[in-house]
């Protein structure tokens, strides 16, 4: 019988949280950092089957595909279905450069009524629904790691940040918590 | 915490997204390779401690990852307008109103006016 590898995320095994909010590991999935010119991005957005968005903080999903702003000319495309992201940039027959950082990048799920006050423990933007509605999205820091935060309902998060950090930003996420309760 | 808008992301966002980079409208010289030692360390090393406004560049680094250029008062530490690279820099005194009342004890709390 073939010895196969298995492959150990992250996170794994890794649990925290509280009553108020949850924190736990998201499944793998593929990601890719994407930079065109604004010339490119209807094409590209052809190719991904997801309109990638040109507004500042604004994000796009759909069936599991999400397209987050970054910057004006950057995009983190995150597939949940784990799909060849690479290989559909590359169909979109326009300059563009891709990156592949399915591996560098991982993320946790912050969920219920404390999300934002867990988040508000170590990043300063304002995440109130006004200033930061669903499916906002903004590369930010937390704590001293940089993260990317899309808010994916009125009370949960994705947090993504790089797997090297992932221990810090778990280990301060389960901190704020603790304390988004009192 | 100071907030530092940002001409891109269009809003103001905390400093610690940001990082400084040094004075901003620092030409090359076209003819790098022609000019005297002199003049490049003027051009690379040399730079102005002006006390009250001066122009730099700053980058959102953990945030759009652009640079921007700010105009900011070195006393207060207060931005007074920030605007995208590469546009030309712009006339403060035109648009500014008069220096701000400077809160000394003599011009607020004293009667020997």
């Amino acid at each position: 019988m073939a010895d196969l590898a298995t492959r150990t995320l992250p996170l794994s095994g890794f649990h925290g949280g509280s009553a108020s909010a949850s924190v736990s590991p998201a499944a793998p999935a593929s990601r890719l950092s994407l930079r065109a010119k604004p010339d490119a991005v209807a094409s590209l957005s052809a190719a991904l089957g997801i309109e990638l968005p040109t507004r500042p903080k604004a994000s796009a999903s759909s069936g599991g595909r999400h397209a987050l702003w970054l910057g004006p000319d950057e995009w983190l495309i995150i597939d949940e279905t784990e799909a060849d992201l690479l290989s559909s940039a590359a169909s979109s027959g326009v300059m563009h450069s891709a990156t592949d950082v399915s591996h560098r990048n991982t993320a946790l799920l912050v969920k219920g009524p404390g999300a934002e006050a867990t988040l508000n423990s170590g990043c300063p933007q304002d995440l109130s629904l006004a200033i930061f509605p669903v499916g906002g999205c903004s590369r930010t820091v937390f704590g001293k790691a940089e993260i990317v935060l899309l808010r994916t309902a009125e009370d949960a998060f994705r947090v993504e940040c790089w797997r090297s950090f992932a221990p810090y930003v778990s280990g301060l996420l389960a901190e704020g918590a603790e304390d988004s309760g009192h | 915490m100071l907030l530092i808008y940002c001409p891109y992301c269009e809003e103001e966002r905390s400093e610690l997204e940001f990082r400084g980079a040094g004075d901003a409208h620092i030409v090359r010289p076209s003819n790098i390779a022609d000019i005297t030692d002199e003049e490049f360390e003027e051009f690379f090393f040399l730079r102005d401690n002006p006390k009250g406004l001066i122009f730099e560049r700053w980058r959102h680094i953990n945030g759009c990852g652009r640079f921007f250029n700010a105009a900011r008062d070195t006393v207060s530490d207060k931005f007074k307008l920030t605007y995208k690279a590469g546009e030309p820099k712009p006339d403060l005194d035109a648009a500014a109103p008069a220096a701000a009342l400077v809160e000394t004890y003599e011009a607020t709390e004293s009667n020997a006016k």
